[in-house]
C-alpha cells in the first residue's frame, strides 16, 4: 500500500551551518535573490502593441504560452517534486521545494499575461488546444513517464532536458517579438523565467553529475546512451511541435537553430558534450540579443590588435570586494 | 608506424629551448567544473585558483590569461567569485594579468559573462574571448590559436 514510502526512524531537521555541498546554499541564495512574481512586471503596457499583431500571430502567441504552462506545470508539481526523495543532503531538498514553487510562478504567469491581453474564449481555446496537439502532449507524457520512474539519475536527466531544451520551442516567440520590439514587458517577465530556468537546469545537471561519481564506468555509459537517446526523442518530437506551430508565420528553421543551440547547452548541464555542429546551431542574431544583450555576434577579440580589443564594457564596479 | 621516427627527429631539432611556453593560463572553476572541463580540453598550460580559503594561495611569478565563469545576482553584485578576487588581491597576481576569457550562459541575459568585463575594466586588460557554458569545438580551436597568436604578438611588443 505505502509503496515507495520510506518509513523513517528519526527525522532529521535540516542544519544550514552545516553543509555537506557547497553549492546548495550558492543556488539556494542565488534563487531566493532572483525572486520575483508577476504582477511586478507592467504586462498592461503590451495591450496596443498586441493590438498591431495579426488574428494568426495572436493564435500562435497564445498556443505557445499554453505550451510553456504546460511544462510549467509538470515542473511545478510532479518534476521538481519527483526529485525530493532522491535528494542527497537536507538542502538539496530545500533548493527543490524552491525550484518547484517558482515552476508554479512561471505557469501562474502566463494567465497573467492572458487575462491582460485576451478575452475568456481565447483563452479557453488555447488551453484546449494544449490537450489536442498530440506533440505537445507527446513532450508531456515522456517526461512525465520519466518522473514516475524510480531511477533516480534518468529524472535528473529529464529534468535537466525539460529546463534547458523543451522550453526553447515556447521562448523563442516572446524573443522574436522582442526583436521587432513588440510586447516588450511580456518579453521581460519571459526573460525572468529563462534565467530561472537556467539556474534550474544547472543545478539538476551538477547533481546529476555528483550522482554519477558513485556510480560503475558500465553505469555511467548506460546513462551516457540513455540521455543522448532521450534527447534525440525529444528533438524530433519538438521538430515536428515546432512544424505544427510555426510553419504558418515562416518562422520554423529559425526556431530549429534555437532549439539546437539549447540542446547543446542542456547536454553541457549534463556534462556532456554538444550533439549540433556550429553549421546549425547559427540562432539568429537578433534572437540572440533579445535573450541577453551583452551576447554580441562578436565573442573573439583575439584578431584584434593592442587598442582594438575590447577593455571591459561599461559596468558598475561599485562592488565592495574590490578594494584593491 | 616507420614515418613516426623521422617527424620526431624533426620536431626535436626545431625545439628552441627559448621559445617554450612562458606564459600560461589560470582558471576558477566551481566544483561544477564547466570550466575545468573547458581548459583542459586547450592545449596550454593552467593552474586552477583554489576554491577553499584552506587550500594554499596561488602565486604566479609570470604573465597569464584568466579564464573565469560569472556568478551572482541579477543586478550584477558579487559577479567575481570570491576566490577570484582574493587571488588579484595579490599584486603580484594583478601585475601578470595579460587578458581575460570569459565562460558564460546568455540566458542569464543582462549579467551574461560580466565577471570577465568587470575585470578587464578594473585592471586595463583586454577580454579576448567569451563562450558558453564547456565550450563547443570551436571555441576550443579558436582559443587555441588566438592565445598562440597572443602571446606571440605580446612577447614582440616587450621592451
Amino acid at each position: 500500500m505505502s509503496d515507495g514510502v520510506k518509513l523513517l526512524g528519526k527525522v532529521e531537521a535540516i542544519n544550514w551551518n552545516r553543509i555537506q555541498d557547497e553549492k546548495d546554499v550558492e543556488v539556494w541564495n542565488r534563487l531566493t535573490n532572483n525572486f520575483w512574481l508577476p504582477e511586478k512586471v507592467p504586462v498592461s503596457n503590451d495591450v496596443q502593441s498586441w493590438g498591431t499583431l495579426t488574428p494568426e500571430e495572436k493564435l500562435l502567441t497564445m498556443r505557445v504560452f499554453t505550451g510553456l504552462t504546460l511544462l510549467d506545470t509538470i515542473q511545478g508539481t510532479v518534476g521538481a517534486v519527483a526529485l525530493i526523495p532522491d535528494a542527497l543532503t537536507p538542502h538539496e531538498e530545500a533548493v527543490y521545494t524552491n525550484i518547484a514553487f517558482m515552476e508554479s510562478v512561471h505557469a501562474k504567469s502566463y494567465s497573467s499575461i492572458f487575462s491582460t491581453l485576451a478575452s475568456t474564449k481565447e483563452i479557453d481555446d488555447a488551453f484546449r488546444w494544449s490537450l489536442e496537439n498530440e506533440y505537445l502532449q507527446k513532450k508531456a507524457n515522456i517526461v512525465m513517464d520519466y518522473y514516475h520512474g524510480d531511477d533516480p539519475l534518468k529524472k535528473k536527466v529529464a529534468s535537466t532536458l525539460l529546463e534547458s531544451f523543451l522550453f526553447y520551442s515556447g521562448f523563442y516567440l516572446p524573443m522574436y517579438w522582442s526583436s521587432h520590439a513588440k510586447l516588450t514587458n511580456t518579453a521581460d517577465m519571459i526573460r525572468l523565467i529563462i534565467r530561472d530556468e537556467a539556474v534550474h537546469g544547472y543545478y539538476i545537471g551538477y547533481k546529476y553529475q555528483r550522482g554519477l561519481e558513485a556510480a560503475t564506468q558500465e553505469r555511467r555509459d548506460e546513462l551516457k546512451d540513455y540521455t543522448y537517446e532521450l534527447m534525440y526523442e525529444l528533438y524530433e518530437n519538438e521538430v515536428a511541435y515546432t512544424h505544427s506551430l510555426y510553419d504558418g508565420v515562416g518562422l520554423s528553421e529559425d526556431v530549429k537553430k534555437f532549439l539546437h543551440y539549447n540542446a547543446n547547452k542542456a547536454l553541457n548541464n549534463l556534462g556532456y558534450e554538444a550533439m549540433f555542429p556550429s553549421t546549425v546551431t547559427n540562432v539568429n542574431p537578433a534572437i540572440l540579443s533579445a535573450l541577453s544583450p551583452n551576447a554580441d555576434e562578436n565573442h573573439d577579440f583575439f584578431s584584434g590588435s593592442g587598442s582594438s580589443y575590447v577593455i571591459g564594457k561599461a559596468v558598475n564596479t561599485e562592488d565592495e570586494d574590490w578594494d584593491f | 608506424m616507420l614515418s613516426e621516427a623521422p617527424i620526431r627527429t624533426q620536431q626535436t631539432t626545431q625545439a628552441n629551448p627559448a621559445k617554450q611556453p612562458t606564459e600560461r593560463l589560470v582558471y576558477f572553476s566551481s566544483v561544477s567544473e564547466n570550466t575545468k572541463r573547458f581548459v583542459g580540453k586547450l592545449n596550454h598550460p593552467a593552474d586552477r585558483i583554489p576554491l577553499h580559503k584552506a587550500d594554499p594561495e596561488l602565486v604566479v611569478d609570470r604573465d597569464y590569461v584568466l579564464v573565469i565563469p560569472t556568478y551572482g545576482g541579477e543586478k550584477g553584485e558579487h559577479a567575481v567569485p570570491p576566490q577570484v578576487l582574493r587571488f588579484l588581491r595579490h599584486p603580484q597576481n594583478r601585475d601578470h594579468l595579460a587578458g581575460v576569457i570569459g565562460a558564460g550562459n546568455t540566458n542569464f541575459g543582462t549579467t551574461y559573462n560580466l565577471a570577465a568585463h568587470k575585470i578587464a575594466k578594473k585592471l586595463s586588460v583586454p577580454v579576448l574571448y567569451l563562450f558558453e557554458l564547456m565550450g563547443t569545438p570551436e571555441d576550443v580551436a579558436r582559443v587555441n590559436q588566438g592565445l598562440d597568436e597572443f602571446w606571440t604578438r605580446q612577447s614582440q611588443s616587450r621592451p
